[in-house]
């Protein structure tokens, strides 16, 4: 390249490409973020985000194109390095060590030494320091197990803003927060994009790109196809940028629910989790879960489908009690649940989509006793076609990309129509146009009869898709809403719950 | 037997037209074991003109046979992300019990066989109950097992062998049909019978998904706890019955036989293709890795290689074969 080295201050890419063998996966990025500003990056899963965002910090080293850090070349060859130039990414997923302590895994592996002995009292006092500058106040000293998603994330964050980095980019950091939560970490943007630091936001939720961004950049297969210098840009320019097309992206009311009632929940509790839930679910009807983190929706759900097992309450399924022992009872009582956890809990990821899909199913699969290979494959292919899923389906799971997994999980739980289908955060850390066809698939099934319960941190999604919302605070429930009444700040005050008091509980209108 | 090792985690399906070339596409099918035991076999056979003679072959199936009964065991519990210390000392006292009880018991032999058959799944149903319902992880429970059934071995004699098993036992191990030693079919039916199960049975399938994420198989309907302990019990069960192979052959009961078979059988079933993080492996892969043992134990001895060595070449061995396998996962 003969282009002289740029004489300004920020983090500038020219022409940054990368191949994995023949397979182009970024081709020729320009970008350029200045120091105390934020760039949102959107793109749909398999646009090149992650990629880029590898390159940057060190992970991977680009095929063509070069980077300047503040005028000087930048060519990273390791994470650390990255670090020690003043670069820092911050991981989508936590990777704390549960079993130390808050300093130590803010210190790990450059515990200040002092006389050949770790410094426990710098390294406490310093921890204080950098975690009271992000507004969290905790004793560091204690060990991380135990504390929540938002806290563990916000010392994710302390952790790299110890190396007092120039440039930080911020991999989905609010995937798995609530709305509450996820405000505290864009506070602490707020203070990071105040103090100097250049910023890259990386989000699927366009609201926060409109909350934080200075100038937004979009990728699609690899390429930058859009690129807004300055903020705000309508949400629906950014939605038309990620899929390539003009897309619509509203709910539309679904249809009524008949009034029979499948599901009927009395009184259930788990000591130390929820106590006392109870609604009624009918036939055709999507009831949503909202709440902050912490409300213990999940483990609710958890419990109806057998994961846990309940201290106390009734669970009657078509007017019958149920006893939920084990997932297999719930199964087999026609109670199904897509975990939110599609790596831990809901797919193996070495195994080929279609062993994924008949996993549950194969004792009823077999014929004489006897699974035959040719059955799992063609049930996969079944299923292929009905969710339509892109892959192919005798590969390991992990070859497709998040939102194609997702599908795969929906039709693992789907092979036979369930009496109640359970799904705890459809859409975590999939793209949009995966997204909507996952809330078609919802909304098909409550239309064909079957009830549905949706868990999902998303204020827009939860509200979208359900006829009624039962709202949890604590683990208790605070309420249930009809999907008319079910507006934002009623919800939200109803996930607060009662400690904020009474003034926000004011109806409105 | 080649489609045995059908692992259900991957199935390669070459479509026309597209991958690498048909003969880099039969290459990659061959699983990466299989090269080194036909390297190993290759260099015996160019070193010793015995080597491949139809006696010697046969030799070495026997002589592997007992332990590749408990590899085969060794490997379901490996398959499902468990270990199993108290193979060896299963096959000990198994044996021993039998024959103390047919001994000094007067009980039928064909009693007291199966009385030592018992014993093997007895110990595997407390390897598996201990490492599900009781929560002590499977190296811990099999450990404190495999101790106590030493113990147990040696205190029922006080240490001393027992002979005098009945005729037509001993005379077994001298059968040949059509020329092939009855343990060598046992070891083939044994082999033949688990690789079946773990492919086309939904129980059997079922351990390539709790050795790959147990809570997701859970989640998914399998009563995982109980799938594991029948996996302890039948990895037990097939301990006891290489016991009666040895017993059958040696005309003894020792109370330390098998002891120093532990290795050898996680050596297999490593060097088959296994990871011990579970979820992998399969049968045609520890058949394969139970050859290769076997070849190098017998082609060491025919060219008179110290036994004290032999350990070293087999350690070298597992590392190879390791990397190896690693390199043609990439």
């Amino acid at each position: 390249m003969l282009d002289a080295a740029p004489q300004t201050s920020g983090l500038i890419c020219r022409n940054l490409s990368k191949a994995f063998g023949p397979v182009k996966v970024l081709r020729n990025i320009d970008l350029a973020l200045q120091p105390g500003s934020v760039l949102g990056l959107i793109g749909e899963n398999g646009a090149g985000k992650s990629t880029f965002n590898n390159i940057i910090a060190g992970v991977l080293s680009p095929t063509e194109g070069q980077i300047w850090l503040d005028g000087t070349p930048y060519r990273p060859h390791s994470p650390w390095d990255a670090l020690d130039r003043g670069v820092a990414l911050i991981h989508q997923e936590i990777r704390l060590l549960p079993g130390l302590s808050v300093a130590e895994n803010l210190f790990l592996a450059r515990q200040p030494v002092r006389g050949g002995r770790v410094d426990r009292a710098a390294m406490v006092e310093e921890s204080a320091a950098i975690l009271a500058s992000l507004g969290v106040h905790l004793d560091p000293r204690r060990p991380v197990r135990g504390l929540s998603t938002a806290t563990q994330q916000s010392i994710e964050i302390a952790k790299a803003l110890l190396r007092e980095p120039r440039y930080v980019i911020f991999d989905e950091p609010t995937a798995s927060l609530g709305e509450s939560d996820a405000e505290l970490i864009f506070e602490q943007i707020d203070r990071l994009r105040a103090g100097g630091t250049g910023i890259i936001y990386v989000s699927h939720r366009l609201d926060e790109i409109g909350r934080l961004a200075d100038s937004v950049v979009c990728f699609r297969d690899g390429q930058k196809v859009a690129d807004w210098p300055t903020a705000p840009v309508p949400k629906q320019d950014l939605i038309d940028a990620m899929v390539g097309r003009a897309f619509v992206f509203q709910h539309h009311a679904p249809k009524p629910p008949s009034s029979k009632v499948v599901l009927s929940v009395r009184g259930l509790t788990r000591a130390d989790a929820f106590r006392d839930i109870s609604f009624d679910l009918h036939e055709g009807e999507i009831l949503g879960f909202a709440g902050l983190v912490g409300a213990r929706r999940t483990d609710v759900v958890r419990a109806l489908a057998g994961a846990d097992r309940a201290d106390a309450g009734e669970v009657r399924l078509d007017g019958a009690p149920v006893a939920l022992g084990s997932p297999r009872a719930a199964i087999d009582a026609g109670i199904v649940m897509v975990p939110e956890d599609r790596k831990g809990l809901g797919l193996n990821l070495d195994r080929s989509a279609s062993a994924n899909i008949t996993l549950p199913w194969e004792a009823g699969l077999a014929r004489g006793g006897l699974i035959r290979p040719r059955d799992v494959e063609s049930l996969g292919r079944e299923q292929r076609s009905r969710f339509d899923i892109r892959g192919r389906m005798e590969l390991p799971v992990s070859a497709m990309s998040g939102g194609n997994q997702q599908k795969v999980l929906l039709a693992k739980w789907l092979v036979r129509d369930p009496r109640v289908f359970i799904v705890d955060e459809p859409t975590r850390g999939v793209d949009v146009g995966a997204k909507m066809a996952i809330y078609q698939i919802i909304r098909d099934l409550a239309a064909s009869g079957i009830a549905v319960i949706v868990v999902s941190s998303e204020l827009e999604e939860v509200l979208g898709l359900s006829h009624r919302v039962l709202v949890m605070s604590e683990g208790r429930q605070t309420g249930i809403l009809d999907r008319h009444e079910a507006t934002p700040p009623r919800v939200m005050a109803l996930a607060v719950g009662d400690r904020t008091g009474a003034e926000i509980l004011q109806p409105t209108g | 037997m080649s489609d045995l090792n059908h692992s259900p985690r991957v199935s390669a399906a070459p479509r026309l037209g597209e991958g690498p070339s048909p003969l880099k596409r039969a290459v990659a099918a061959v699983p990466g074991p299989l090269w080194g035991l036909l390297l190993v076999c290759a260099v015996f056979a160019w070193l010793s003109p015995y080597f491949l003679t139809s006696r010697n072959l046969i030799n070495i199936f026997s002589q592997v046979s007992e332990i590749g009964i408990m590899a085969a065991g060794a490997a379901l519990v490996i398959i499902i992300g468990g270990i199993d210390l108290s193979v060896g000392a299963v096959l000990a006292v198994s044996l021993m019990v039998n024959a103390w009880l047919y001994r000094d018991f007067g009980l039928p032999f064909g009693l007291s066989a199966l009385a030592g058959l018992g014993v093997g799944a007895f110990v595997g149903l407390i390897n598996g109950v201990l490492s599900t319902y009781g929560r002590i992880q499977p190296f811990v429970a099999t450990l404190a097992t495999m101790s106590a059934c030493s113990g147990i071995a040696l205190f029922i004699t006080n240490g001393a062998p027992i002979t005098g098993f009945p005729e037509w036992f001993t005379n077994l191990s001298r059968i040949r049909l059509f020329g092939i030693p009855l343990e060598m079919i046992l070891l083939f039916a044994v082999y033949l019978a688990v690789a079946f199960w773990l492919h086309f049975r939904p129980t059997g399938r079922s351990l390539y998904a709790i050795g790959g994420n147990e809570e997701v198989a859970r989640l998914s309907g399998i009563r995982t706890r109980r799938v594991k302990v029948l996996v302890y019990v039948i990895a037990g069960t097939l301990a006891a019955l290489a016991g009666l192979i040895l017993g059958s052959r040696l005309d003894s009961a020792h109370p330390t036989a098998g002891i120093a078979d532990l290795l050898s059988v996680i050596a297999v079933v490593v060097i088959g293709g296994a990871s011990l993080a579970g979820g992998s492996g399969g049968m045609l892969g520890t058949f394969i890795g139970l050859l290769i043992i076997g070849v190098l134990q017998n082609g060491m001895a025919l060219l008179n290689v110290s036994p004290n060595l032999q350990p070293v070449v087999i350690g070298v061995a597992i590392i190879l074969a390791v990397m190896l396998d690693r390199k043609s996962k990439i």
